[in-house]
């Protein structure tokens, strides 16, 4: 029954691994919209600046990132507490690929409905607020669900930037016990039931962006 | 390394000197993609199939099987494979334990790619080999997967793209690839700006360039008349 003894570690190795991939899935939201938005209503410069920023933290590997900022930035002089940098890194990364996810739905909404605002005289501002993004948000609810999933998953990276997450205390408890596979277990669940709790999480909110959409009926089209 | 001697004079000295280090780690980090994508492709299959079994059971153990692949870490499934299979007398090469690691969780995503192809095959067809008194295994042989592999290539370039820059987690259970060596090279220079940069541009070259080509690909395809997923 020695696993029981290995749950108090794990769980709040469990517990940093849930704040990381919350803090890094509010922060990369972030990103994934001003870089998404800009992508699409930006001028030539600021679209072709967030094009650059989504190319790069979607073309190199997320465990490059991490190292880079980890290892190689404070060699030159800039350096965050692992913690910062393991959010920061992994935030941009999920928020390169959101932006993709932001960018394909604004597109995806009917050209009539910018013809109809302008009609209407809604400025540009107006009619991202109020007329595109609305139906747009409804458009990306299941891929962002998806993107959240990715997002947990990913976290154990930071687990090799010293970060101690539930993979990390993983690693130490079986460098202490050598119980490989009872530990292992354990961390794989856990992943298990985080997992299934983000997916209930992500439902919900796409239910209540679905809710409060202006258009309901163009979520189905 | 390998013979190579670094020279850490100027940062482009040193890039220059240690591009044939970094090269050899590229050809690991490809070969553990195409050995692991080669997993993904038939182990993704065989769930599809099992997914579709009439056995409920079989296909029910399927899908659990398959969602709890897709829904843990990469990193912690290569530790389990490295660590747990050596205590039930299964030690396995790290190269290889990688190239499974990477072939589970990703068969994981392909069997959604084969699902959704399955599922696109018109229902008349079947009905034609039904009535034509063909086997399931002659159906799925003859008639279903010819017309699938075509029109999921790009779904599956891209997971080929996606595990191309998974590779270096490999580098944790010592499999020297490309960022597992720039690592080295940083721990014995102190100097890890220059290889992980150079290491993250050939990621950035490799992924554009296929991108590129799955661009072309998506485009290429249904010219030639055939459907996309």
């Amino acid at each position: 029954m020695e696993w029981i003894s290995y749950l108090p570690s794990l769980g709040r190795g469990a517990l940093v691994t849930a704040s990381i991939t919350l803090a890094a899935i509010a922060l990369g939201g972030a990103a994934a919209f001003v870089a998404g938005i800009a992508r699409v209503e930006g001028g030539r410069i600021v679209a072709t600046l967030a094009l650059c920023y989504t190319e790069l933290f979607r073309g190199t590997s997320l465990l490059v990132q991490l190292f880079w900022f980890y290892y190689a930035l404070p060699l030159v002089g800039i350096s965050f507490e692992p913690v910062t940098t393991g959010i920061v890194v992994l935030a941009l990364h999920v928020g390169a690929y959101g932006s993709e996810i932001v960018r394909g739905a604004l597109a995806s909404v009917a050209q009539q409905q910018h013809e109809a605002a302008r009609a209407l005289n809604f400025g540009r501002m107006q009619t991202l607020l109020h007329i595109t993004l609305p139906q747009a948000l409804v458009e990306m609810m299941p891929a962002f669900g998806n993107l959240a999933i990715e997002t947990l998953k990913l976290s154990s990276l930071v687990s090799l930037i010293s970060i101690a997450d539930l993979t990390f205390r993983a690693q130490s408890i079986r460098n202490l016990t050598l119980d490989s596979t009872t530990v292992y277990t354990l961390t794989l669940l856990g992943y298990f039931l985080m997992s299934l709790v983000l997916m209930g999480l992500m439902r919900l909110l796409e239910r209540l962006v679905r809710r409060g959409a202006a258009f309901p009926r163009a979520a189905h089209s | 390394m390998y013979g190579f001697e670094w020279d850490t004079a100027t940062p482009l000295t040193y890039a220059w000197s240690i591009l044939p280090i970094i090269l050899i780690g590229l050809t690991v980090t490809l070969k553990a993609a195409a050995a692991g994508f080669s997993i993904a492709l038939v182990l993704g299959l065989v769930f599809a199939l099992l997914r579709r079994s009439r056995v409920k059971a079989i296909a029910w153990t399927t899908s659990v099987v398959v969602e709890f692949l897709r829904d843990t870490p990469l990193l912690v499934q290569l530790f389990f494979l490295y660590y747990v299979l050596p205590d039930y007398g299964l030690t396995l090469p790290a190269f290889l334990t990688g190239a499974i690691a990477l072939g589970l969780q990703y068969s994981a995503y392909t069997s959604e790619v084969y699902r959704g192809g399955i599922e696109a095959v018109p229902r008349g067809q079947w009905e034609a080999a039904t009535a034509l008194n063909l086997s399931r295994t002659d159906v799925y042989r003859d008639i279903v997967v010819p017309q699938i592999v075509p029109r999921i290539l790009p779904a599956m370039g891209n997971y080929l793209v996606a595990m191309l820059k998974e590779t270096p987690v490999l580098s944790v259970i010592t499999i020297l690839e490309m960022m597992g060596l720039a690592n080295m090279i940083g721990e014995r220079t102190f100097d890890y700006l220059v290889p992980l940069t150079m290491v993250g541009v050939i990621f950035l070259l490799l992924t554009l360039v296929c991108s590129a080509g799955l661009h072309w690909l998506q485009r290429a395809l249904p010219k030639a008349g055939i459907p996309l997923q």
